[in-house]
């Protein structure tokens, strides 16, 4: 059962490995969860998932895992660890019930017991008083064994399924294809910060010098380490003016955030796609209009692109001299775009729409293809693959 | 197993211990992250105090190399007895200086060894130290010795997520992430710290530091750290609790918000919008 679990959290993008599969089994043997299911969980959880962002997929796996080991195909005994669920029980009846169970036929009369009662399950709306998890009657519930845990109780209340700690969720703002708003901005500010500080040159260890000198009987042995310096030089180019101006400017701000971090980082603003000329500011009023020629020539290759936008206009816009719903544009924004890609060495879009909406607009379709493909969510997932692209 | 539990000092969530208990059981260490202020550090001090061990600190910097932890050659030291003609010179045991690992490593009895904010040192740090946690033990060069770990530490490894860790250090580890305590939690933390409190105090007071950590345009939102250096505040002045009753921190900042607010831009945002809503008031 536990491999089967393994293998639902790795096909969910869960890097568990054999070696922590391995650790998990020593913790169930050594007794760390034998309390009850909720600390199967919990320790499953903290032997299993080395990222926060995953927390909440693991939750969701968790919960399918679980509940697919459920009736309605039949045997459900088979899915539950009989060897822990002795100890549990061991570990949660008192002397007397104890003795009462030994009378009635010991532990495996125990064993069978719960499975007759998950046998009888099938098929009913309510627990009755032979329910497992129902107080009092029955030895499993009355003293802690808590079925909502394995989800024995098919039939719990709404109420009872809420209760369920991996079905709380509260790990969701974590996770990587959320988008990004001020609740995982932090994450994704170091997400940036690591982008900003790659790359270095290196410099002289003194220190590790003086070392390997001494170490070399006096005769001199330089040692070099990696700069702290920040090398990445960004331009940002935002869409600005539409529905997505929001998501724009958490992107905007994302980047100033950081701006300390970036050897260089400047904003240029434009409306839907680039054309002959951009603004050095949001209201895009007349004096803050720059050509794009201008800004081709003041910042070199080595600049790292970045357009972001939603890619939702007419496709008109994108392929049609004149197609600016704004003005008379002589060349084509596709043109425009592909000066701006053929001058920077690296260059990407960010998409705060959600990816899955993309191919709805033929414009993001054909943007996305001038990126040739270098179109990322607006996501934690969507910066790293960015940024990874971005320092390729 | 006599185990680590929530205690009066520290509020410990139930995966919290199991997480600990497991690291402690299975002798791996454990890795904990968090928004900062949500008790990461202090957690590795309650887990040798619960389980009566001693506690060794090592604090990462950005500058600090694996190597440390285990030993460090002094060179510069023998270099210098060398010109002098000290006769230390010819002992190079005489110049290896122990580090924190090897504190633990060759203490008598079972220690706690917190490696504190680990993200902070180069990406490789983690992986320098590989092997010397699996194993427990380590070589010196110099000295030809190999120093095995007499007991082997409870190691808790914090991390504030600034730079990502290595897979192979990853799966070596326990993970348990600290979430933001809920209000209730929260009250027993206070409760923790204030035993004496007066409860109008305290819950007008959290009610005031939830409503500012719900203000989304916030740079750094205060934490449990940040909450308590406040409360502490409110006591000393003895302010009443009336004075912080129904203050929508919108309306009005809140009384010595220096202790909540420690970010600049963060003030000139509560002030921005004590301002705005007055002006609509009138
Ligand atoms: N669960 C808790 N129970 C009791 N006190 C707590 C708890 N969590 C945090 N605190 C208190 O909050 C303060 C901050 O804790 P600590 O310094 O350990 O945070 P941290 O997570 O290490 O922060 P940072 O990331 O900034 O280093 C301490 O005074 C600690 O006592
Ligand atoms: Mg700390």
């Amino acid at each position: 059962m536990l491999a089967h679990f393994i293998v639902a959290l790795r096909s969910a993008g869960i890097p568990a490995s054999l070696t922590e599969y391995l650790t998990l089994l020593r913790g169930m043997k050594e007794g760390v969860a034998d309390y009850s299911v909720d600390d199967f969980y919990h320790l499953s959880r903290a032997t299993l998932v080395k990222d926060e962002r995953h927390l909440d997929r693991f939750d969701r796996v968790f919960g399918e895992v679980f509940k697919g080991l459920e009736p309605p195909e039949g045997d459900l005994t088979r899915t539950l660890p009989e060897e822990w669920l002795r100890k549990l029980a061991e570990k949660l009846l008192t002397e007397e019930e104890k003795a009462a169970i030994e009378a009635a036929g010991g532990f495996d009369k125990l064993m069978e017991m719960l499975k007759q009662r998950l046998a009888e399950q099938k098929g009913r709306h309510q627990g009755g008083s032979k329910w497992i998890g129902t107080a009092g009657t029955s030895p499993f519930g009355a003293h802690g064994y808590n079925p909502e845990g394995v989800r024995i109780g098919q039939d719990e209340s709404r109420h009872r399924r809420a209760v369920k700690v991996w079905d709380k969720r509260e790990f969701k703002d974590l996770d990587d294809d959320v988008e990004i708003g001020t609740r995982n901005i932090k994450l994704a500010l170091r997400r940036l910060r690591r982008f900003a500080r790659q790359g270095a040159a290196t410099e002289l260890d003194l220190p590790d010098t003086i070392r390997a000198t001494a170490n070399n009987a006096g005769s001199l042995d330089l040692k070099l380490v990696p700069e702290r310096h920040n090398t990445v030089k960004v331009l940002l180019f935002l869409d600005i003016g539409g529905s997505m101006d929001d998501h724009v400017r958490i992107c905007a701000e994302l980047f100033s955030a950081c701006r300390a971090e970036f050897k260089h980082l400047e904003h240029f603003y434009f409306h839907n796609c680039p054309y002959e000329r951009l603004w050095t500011n949001n209201r895009r009023r007349r004096e803050s209009e720059v050509s794009t020629w201008e800004v081709l020539r003041k910042y070199g290759p080595d600049y790292k692109a970045i357009i972001v936008g939603d890619a939702a206009m007419s496709p008109y816009e994108v392929v049609q001299p004149g197609g600016s719903v704004e003005h008379w544009n002589e060349e084509s924004g596709q043109v425009w775009l592909q000066r701006i890609l053929g001058h920077f060495r690296r260059s990407a879009w960010l998409n705060p729409m959600p990816q899955p909406a993309w191919d709805r607009y033929h414009s993001a379709v054909l943007l996305r293809q001038i990126m040739e493909n270098r179109m990322f969510p607006l996501t934690l997932g969507g910066l790293d693959d960015m940024t990874r692209e971005l320092s390729r | 197993m006599a185990g680590f539990r929530s205690t009066t000092s520290y509020i410990a969530s139930r995966d919290l211990e199991v997480a600990v208990n497991a690291a402690v059981t299975l002798q791996r260490p454990l890795l904990v992250k968090g928004e900062p202020g949500t008790g990461k550090t202090v957690l590795a001090q309650e887990v040798a105090r619960a389980l009566g061990r001693n506690l060794i600190e090592w604090h990462i910097k950005s500058t600090t190399k694996a190597q440390q932890g285990l030993y460090e050659y002094d060179a510069v030291s023998r270099l210098r007895d060398g010109q002098l003609g000290d006769e230390r010179v010819h002992d190079i045991g005489n110049y290896i200086i122990r580090g924190k690992l090897w504190e633990a490593f060759a203490a008598d009895e079972q220690q706690v060894l917190l490696i504190d904010e680990i993200d902070k040192a180069d990406i490789e740090f983690p992986n320098d130290l590989l092997l010397e946690l699996d194993r427990m033990q380590f070589h010196v060069y110099e000295t030809r010795e190999t120093v095995v770990a007499k007991h082997r530490p409870i190691v808790i490894i914090t991390s504030n997520n600034e730079k990502e860790l290595p897979d192979a250090f990853l799966r070596r580890c326990f993970f348990h992430y600290i979430r933001f305590p809920d209000r209730e939690t929260m009250e027993r933390i206070v409760q923790a710290h204030f035993p004496d409190i007066k409860q109008e105090l305290a819950r007008e007071a959290l009610n005031v530091f939830f409503q500012v950590r719900g203000v989304a345009e916030l740079k750094k939102k205060p934490a449990t750290s940040e909450l308590l250096d406040w409360l502490k505040l409110l006591m000393i002045e003895d302010l009443p609790p009336e004075v912080l009753r129904s203050q929508d921190p919108r309306t009005a900042i809140p009384p010595l918000y220096g202790a909540l607010l420690k970010n600049e831009q963060d003030v000139q945002l509560f002030e921005r919008l004590a301002f705005l809503s007055r002006r609509q008031q009138r």
